[in-house]
C-alpha cells in the first residue's frame, strides 16, 4: 500500500491546463523526487496535493484515505505537510513563532518540544536566532527554518519545494545532506526540484515532468544516467 | 490651563472610540486586504441596539427611560454592552459567510464594491420602521451624571472648573481594557499568531494546518464587537442618536478609517495611535484654531502623513528575502 497515490490529475489555471493527467505514487520511506524545467507543473502537483488548487479530474490518496476535496489544514493534520517554494517563512513573526505555527494543529506539549529540538539539531543556525524577526534572516536561513517549520508538524511524508532555489553551494549541500538525515530518521519525502543534479543523487526513485505530464520514471540512479535526462537536466552535451 | 484639561479630557474620550473602530478597519484589512466599509454600519447597529434594549429594559425596572435623572443600576450598561456586542459579532460573521467569503479569490474591486452594498443595505434596513425607524432618537440615561472629579483651573479669564464626569471614565476605561485584551490576544497567544500569519500569507498559513476560514471569521467577530462597543459608548456620550444613515455615521466611520491609515493599515497598535492622534487634532484644533474645520484637521492630517509615511506611523514595508 503506498503512503500517496497520485492518480490522472489534471488542473487548470483558468483556461489553461496547468497538469494533464499527473500520475506518481510515494512509498513509506522513500525519497522520492520530481523533477523538471520552469512551469512543467512541479509546483502545481504540490499545491494540488497540499489542497490549494482544485484538481479537475483525478484522485489522490493519503495514508489510505482520500484527500483531494479536503481543506489544507485538514490535509495538514493528516501528516502531509508541505515546506513551500520560496520558503514563505511569516517575516512578521520571530523565527520562535514561526516554529510554533508549524505545530499548529498539535496539542502533545512535550512531543512537540522534543520534535523542535530535534529541528533545532539540524539547524544549530536557527537555534541562535530564535527571537529574531524571521525576516532579517539570511536567505539559506530562511529554507532551513522553512524546513525546521515543516519537521515540527511531524510529517509523515514532507513535500520540499526547490529548497536549494537561490542558495550557494556551499548551502544547498546542506540543504541535501540535511534531507537525506531526515529521511533516515524515518520521515518519508516527496522533492520537488530544478537541481537535477542533486535532487537524484538523494532520490530513491525520480519522476520527469514537462509541460503538465509525467514523460520519464524510475529509479533515480537509472533515470540519471539516462541519456535524455542527462541532456535535458544535468547540463551533459 | 483649564481649557487644556478639558479638550485632554475630551480628546482621550473620543480618541478611545476612535480606536476602537479603527482596529477593526485595520484588523480586517491585515487579513483580507481589502476596506470593509460596512464597518461604520456596525458601529451605527450597535448604537441603536443599545437604545433599542435600553428602551425596553428601563420600563421593566420601574425607570423612565426619557428621565434622565433616573438611572439604572450599572448592571443595566453592562448586560447591554455585552449583548449588542454578541449581537453585532453575530452579525459581522454573517456578513463574511454570505458576501465576502463567496469573493475570496475573485479581484478585490469586487469586494470593495460588495462591501459598499453591504453598507448601503445596512444603512436602509436599519431605516425600515420595524427596524429602527428613520428618525432620531434619545439614547436613555445608562450613567448617573457623576462628576468624579472637579478642579479649578486658571484660564484666560480667571479660574474655570474642569468637570471629570463618569461617562468619559467609563469610556476610557472600557475602551482601555478592550485594546489591552486584544493586544494580548493578538500577540501573545495561538489564535493571535494564526491571525497574524494569516495577514501575512494565506496560503502560507494554510500550509501550516491554520483553518484560515475560522480566523478569518474571528477576526470579522472580533472587529464587529470593537465596534459595538464603541457604538455603545459613542451613545453614552452623545445621546442624540442620528437615524441610521445619517451623514454623521459616515463621518465617524471616515474618521476612524483615516486613523487606522495614518497608524499603518493592517497594524493593531497603529490603529490605536492613529485612533489618539487624530482625535488630539480633531479636538485641540477645535478648540484653540476653529470648531468650524474640525473635519479639515483631521484629513489635512492624513494628506500630510500619507506624504511623510506612506505606509503609516507605524506600518511596515518589510521586504521579502528571494
Amino acid at each position: 500500500m503506498s503512503l500517496l497515490v497520485v492518480d490522472n490529475l489534471s488542473v487548470f489555471y483558468g483556461a489553461i491546463e496547468a497538469l494533464r493527467g499527473v500520475s506518481l505514487h510515494v512509498e513509506q520511506g522513500e525519497v522520492v523526487t520530481l523533477i523538471g524545467a520552469n512551469g512543467a507543473g512541479k509546483s502545481t502537483t504540490l499545491r494540488t496535493i497540499s489542497g490549494l488548487l482544485p484538481p479537475k479530474t483525478g484522485t489522490i490518496r493519503f495514508d489510505g484515505q482520500t484527500i483531494h476535496n479536503w481543506q489544507p489544514h485538514r490535509i495538514v493534520k493528516s501528516g502531509l505537510v508541505q515546506a513551500p517554494e520560496g520558503r514563505k517563512i511569516f517575516a512578521n513573526l520571530t523565527v520562535d513563532e514561526n516554529l510554533q505555527l508549524g505545530a499548529f494543529l498539535r496539542t502533545d506539549r512535550t512531543a512537540i518540544r522534543a520534535d523542535r529540538d530535534r529541528a533545532l539539531e539540524l539547524f544549530p543556525r536557527v537555534r541562535e536566532r530564535l527571537n529574531q524577526q524571521a525576516g532579517t534572516l539570511s536567505g539559506g536561513e530562511q529554507q532551513m527554518l522553512a524546513i525546521a517549520r515543516a519537521l515540527v508538524a511531524r510529517p509523515k511524508l514532507l513535500m520540499l519545494d526547490e529548497p536549494s532555489l537561490g542558495l550557494a553551494p556551499q548551502l544547498v549541500r546542506t540543504i541535501f545532506q540535511v534531507i537525506r538525515e531526515i529521511n533516515l530518521a524515518g520521515t518519508t519525502i516527496l522533492l520537488v526540484e530544478q537541481n537535477a543534479n542533486m535532487a537524484l543523487q538523494v532520490a530513491h526513485r525520480a519522476y520527469v515532468i514537462e509541460v503538465g505530464r509525467i514523460r520519464m520514471e524510475g529509479p533515480a540512479a537509472e533515470l540519471a544516467a539516462s541519456d535524455e535526462v542527462r541532456k535535458a537536466y544535468l547540463g551533459a552535451h | 490651563m483649564a481649557d487644556f484639561a478639558q479638550t485632554l479630557m475630551t480628546a482621550l474620550a473620543v480618541g478611545s472610540l476612535y480606536a476602537l473602530i479603527a482596529l477593526g478597519y485595520t484588523m480586517v484589512y491585515g487579513i483580507l486586504k481589502f476596506i470593509n466599509f460596512a464597518h461604520s454600519d456596525i458601529v451605527v447597529l450597535g448604537a441603536w441596539l443599545s437604545f433599542t434594549m435600553a428602551q425596553r429594559l428601563l420600563p421593566m425596572l420601574g425607570l423612565d427611560p426619557h428621565n434622565p435623572a433616573t438611572t439604572p443600576p450599572l448592571w443595566v450598561g453592562e448586560v447591554i454592552l455585552l449583548a449588542s456586542m454578541a449581537f453585532c459579532s453575530l452579525i459581522g460573521f454573517a456578513i463574511e459567510r454570505l458576501a465576502y467569503k463567496p469573493l475570496r479569490k475573485a479581484p478585490r474591486l469586487n469586494v470593495l464594491i460588495t462591501a459598499i452594498g453591504v453598507s448601503l443595505l445596512l444603512q436602509n434596513v436599519g431605516q425600515l420602521n420595524f427596524v429602527f425607524g428613520p428618525s432620531p432618537q434619545k439614547m436613555p440615561a445608562l450613567l448617573p451624571t457623576w462628576e468624579l472629579l472637579r478642579v479649578s483651573l486658571p484660564s484666560a479669564n480667571g479660574n474655570r472648573d474642569v468637570v471629570v464626569g463618569l461617562v468619559d471614565v467609563v469610556i476610557i476605561v472600557t475602551s482601555a481594557v478592550l485594546m489591552i485584551a486584544l493586544e494580548y490576544l493578538v500577540f501573545r497567544t495561538k489564535t493571535g499568531t494564526a491571525m497574524r500569519a494569516v495577514s501575512f500569507d494565506i496560503d502560507a498559513s494554510a500550509l501550516m494546518g491554520i483553518p484560515v476560514d475560522r480566523v478569518v471569521s474571528f477576526t470579522f467577530v472580533l472587529g464587529s464587537a470593537l465596534a459595538a462597543a464603541a457604538g455603545f459608548l459613542y451613545a453614552l456620550k452623545y445621546p442624540g442618536l442620528n437615524q441610521p444613515a445619517h451623514a454623521t455615521w459616515v463621518l465617524l466611520g471616515l474618521k476612524a478609517f483615516v486613523a487606522a491609515v495614518i497608524g499603518g493599515i493592517g497594524n493593531v497598535r497603529g490603529a490605536v495611535l492613529g485612533g489618539f492622534v487624530i482625535a488630539f487634532v480633531e479636538q485641540f484644533g477645535a478648540f484653540y484654531l476653529s470648531s468650524n474645520y474640525r473635519d479639515v484637521y483631521v484629513f489635512a492630517l492624513l494628506i500630510a502623513i500619507l506624504l511623510v509615511r506612506p505606509s503609516g506611523l507605524l506600518g511596515s514595508t518589510v521586504r521579502e528575502k528571494v
